[in-house]
């Protein structure tokens, strides 16, 4: 599933061109777009325009699609992204009151993404682990981390929000990805 | 060299390959040889069933790996027992396995020797992994939660109880998800040991018109919503005249609360792909796709490792079987919206665009790629291929009338047991939430219960003798859906609970008709003034009005359905509404803007935390003595609720 993970540092015309080798038709567009949103974590503008030059799609038909589907981001999100799930058992436990609370201890008032840019907090749709409401789910935009934490409170919240935010700082130190 | 396993040649007389295959494959895995007769061979078999069941050294531990149980800490289980066995040099078979639907007990672990019963052991801790395998080795057993049945063995002297005598076991009845937590979810060979592809082997005997035939016999009806009759969609297709038709399996699933196809997908997946197979062989079908949702990347992945592997022993691809049958699968992963549960948005979705389209045409004439498609949920396919391997008769034993055989029901909110349960069609959903998932806990009472979804409706208790069947459910305000069934107790704000589902819908409504469009909008808006405390009792007229408009008015199913929790949290719960909006207060203290935040004096030592914290600095007080809230100044963000170690921040 999902093709290789490129790295980074390769050019966009690189990485276009490399997509554009395995899936270039019309009825292909999801899957490029799920490989550019796994390449870097969201869907840049500059990728999108290449690419519709290059299919010769509308870039207002791929940014319709971009915006109409939940997985896909058009702006770059923190190091770790909060997966706050809205699903019936979790907003019955008080996952809404966590993901207020997590905004609100990362200082986050527009948008969904910290002031610092380390941390983001999303809604999300069921994990399908509604035994263990209210879930919140922890991924670092690489995707290459994955961590779930179950029957979250308040201040569990307010704690993840403060270690996931520490841990975003140091490994964006460490030289980690940009 | 790697061990020889039942799916590998048992010697030079077996020719099957996926190029030049055998129509007798799978049963001569089990029952065979059965094109030669040599006493090696049929001993080959039996020593590697008996393998399967107990392990190369006669003793053998699962361990589920599912979604549920990685999130409950399996995977830190599994690392302790393969240390454990390693180090302690045990000899055992440490084998991974689904989810058994139990998940308030996970992470479990089931502990299998020749000559002991099967033991279960649950909630385990890593640290705990140690002590629970040299108990079971001893022979005792009694730490146990539950044992399996066998047969052979006596149980009466381990005083622990068989797991078909467990409450939440009892109740329900094992038919698509018996495998699930029993099979290895990774491994054909064990689906084909335990009677897996028996049931493909037997379709493609047959002419597709006789298994359409078999599947009316069986009055079985989709698993995923409406439950419209599986035989008709796949005669409609079947009748179209077309070179290519497309079989689609809708795993995207995406009702909150409603997890059993992850669980049968994660703990079952080739049950999934036989039951696709043979729907594809029935209409006709060359190309099959299976549409997973991204946010359950487990479910995808073992998806499309099953489609690997049975391409790779000739049960999919060019001429299945030796019949002449040629169809492959592709898993595809969805970028995640609530409307592809509708078809077209669906078929859409494949197709790289967005919305649902006016029907009819429906699906099955006109569908993906204008060709014919039958498009089935993951249970209905798992429902298909079971009703294949043990016959129709199992099927049609259970259910009612219009409904027949059984259903999974994922129980989750206010219950003692959350988890996922099958059982037949048409029993109370009283049965479903206190013998099944034990009631509320800490003798809270239940409120209502809703089920089917964000599309269905909110039942009050004192209808929870509502038999669980599609036109009943229907009746009561509510729908089957998906299987969803979450219970709410006293704790939860029923205007809160449609606000919430309005909210769901309202964001997934895909634009197409104004109706859908601008009125959930409108309802949405009607609701959050009622919550907080600006709402008239006009509202509620409007609001029911409002309600028929959508649902009369719009395309597709979404828009028909959105505004079934309003329509039905206002039947049963209009007392609340009007406690909202005449006194102001919200009865089960939920809505913020009707709740006051209020220090308990007899609480409070007066530590000044929730001071600091403040942003509005609304609290004062003297060091050391109780503080006090100027509720004028609060803006209700529930910091110093989060902060107060003492616990002595209250709603009221």
């Amino acid at each position: 599933m999902g093709g290789q993970m490129y790295s980074n540092s390769r050019s966009v015309d690189e990485v276009v061109a490399g997509i554009l080798s395995r899936y270039s038709e019309r009825q292909h567009l999801m899957r490029i777009l799920q490989e550019v949103q796994f390449t870097y974590g969201y869907l840049p503008r500059e990728v999108l325009e290449k690419i519709s030059q290059h299919t010769k799609i509308p870039l207002s038909e791929i940014i319709n699609v971009a915006t109409f589907y939940h997985q896909y981001r058009l702006e770059v999100p923190g190091y770790y992204i909060f997966l706050v799930c809205m699903g019936t058992a979790c907003h019955l436990r008080g996952n809404y009151d966590n993901y207020n609370a997590l905004r609100s201890t990362l200082g986050i008032k527009k948008g969904s993404t910290s002031p610092d840019g380390l941390v983001s907090v999303e809604k999300a749709r069921c994990f399908g682990c509604c035994s263990l409401a209210p879930v919140i789910m922890v991924v670092s935009r690489d995707g290459n981390e994955r961590y779930l934490h179950g029957n979250v409170d308040m201040r569990e919240a307010k704690k993840l929000a403060l270690n996931y935010k520490a841990l975003a700082s140091r490994k964006l130190k460490s030289g980690g990805q940009q | 060299m790697t061990e020889w396993t039942l799916m590998d040649r048992c010697c030079d007389k077996c020719w099957h390959t996926a190029e030049y295959p055998c129509k007798h494959f799978i049963r001569c895995k089990v029952e065979g040889p059965l094109c030669h007769d040599n006493p090696e061979c049929r001993s080959k078999r039996r020593m590697r069933l008996d393998e399967l069941r107990y392990g190369r050294h006669g003793f053998k531990i699962r361990v589920p790996i599912s979604s549920c149980t990685l999130a409950a800490g399996a995977r830190e289980v599994y690392e302790a027992v393969r240390k454990e066995v390693e180090l302690g040099n045990i000899g055992a078979d440490i084998t991974i396995s689904g989810c058994l639907g139990l998940c308030y007990l996970d992470p479990w672990i089931e502990l299998s020797k020749r000559g002991l019963p099967s033991a279960i052991y649950v909630k385990v801790k890593a640290e705990d992994v140690s002590k629970i395998l040299k108990e079971y080795l001893s022979g005792d057993l009694s730490n146990a939660f539950a044992l399996r049945s066998d047969g052979s063995l006596q149980f009466k002297d381990y005083k622990v109880p068989l797991l078909n005598d467990v409450a939440p076991w009892a109740n329900q009845v094992k038919f698509v998800s018996k495998n699930c937590g029993v099979v290895n979810p990774e491994s054909i060979e064990d689906y084909v040991a335990l009677g897996g592809f028996r049931g493909l082997e037997a379709v493609l005997n047959l002419h597709p018109k006789n298994v359409i035939e078999v599947i009316k016999k069986s009055g079985l009806r989709g698993r995923g919503g409406a439950g419209f009759p599986t035989w008709m969609k796949w005669e409609i297709a079947y009748s179209q005249a077309s070179d290519v038709k497309y079989f689609i399996v809708n795993a995207d699933e995406g009702d909150p609360g409603a997890f059993m196809n992850r669980l049968l997908a994660e703990s079952d997946p080739y049950r999934v792909i036989e039951g696709m197979i043979i729907g594809a062989y029935a209409v006709g079908a060359s190309k099959g796709y299976i549409f997973v949702r991204a946010e359950k990347p487990l479910m995808a992945e073992r998806l499309s490792k099953a489609v690997e592997e049975t391409r790779k022993y000739g049960l999919l691809g060019r001429n299945i079987l030796g019949s002449g049958f040629n169809f492959d699968i592709e898993v595809i992963l969805s970028a995640g919206a609530f409307v592809c549960g509708e078809e077209t948005a669906l078929i859409a979705a494949i197709e790289g665009r967005t919305r649902p389209r006016q029907r009819p045409p429906y699906p099955a004439t006109r569908g993906l790629w204008d060709k014919p498609t039958v498009i089935n949920n993951v249970e209905t396919v798992a429902h298909v291929a079971t009703i294949f391997q043990v016959g129709v008769g199992e099927f049609t034993k259970y259910g009612t009338e219009k409904s027949k055989g059984t259903k999974m029901f994922c129980i989750t909110g206010s219950v003692k047991r959350t988890g996922a349960y099958e059982v037949p069609i048409g029993i109370s959903l009283s049965k479903l939430v206190y013998d099944l998932a034990g009631g509320p806990p800490d003798d809270r009472k239940v409120k209502a219960v809703q089920i089917g979804g964000p599309s269905g409706g909110c039942i009050p208790a004192d209808l929870l003798n509502t038999p669980v069947d599609y036109e009943t459910l229907q009746s009561a305000g509510a729908i089957m859906g998906s299987g969803g069934v979450v219970v709410i107790d006293e704790n939860s704000c029923m205007v809160d609970v449609a606000k919430f589902f309005t909210g769901f819908t309202l964001a997934e409504s895909c634009g197409k008709c104004f109706t859908c469009r601008i009125g959930m909008k409108i309802l949405y808006d009607i609701l959050n003034d009622i919550t907080e405390g600006r709402g008239t009792e006009e509202d509620l007229d409007l609001l029911n009005e409002l309600s028929d408009v959508i649902m009369g008015g719009s395309l597709c199913a979404l828009g028909g359905t959105a505004p079934n929790p309003v329509k039905s949290t206002l039947r049963y719960f209009k007392d609340e509404y009007i406690a909202h909006i005449k006194d102001r207060k919200c009865p089960a203290k939920v809505c913020p803007s009707l709740v006051e935040y209020w220090v308990d004096p007899a609480k409070c030592v007066g530590c000044g935390l929730c001071v600091k914290v403040c942003p509005t600095g609304s609290i004062s007080g003297e060091r050391g003595k109780p503080h006090s809230i100027d509720t004028a100044r609060c803006v209700k963000c529930s910091q110093c609720f989060i902060t107060c170690p003492q616990g002595a921040i209250i709603k009221r």
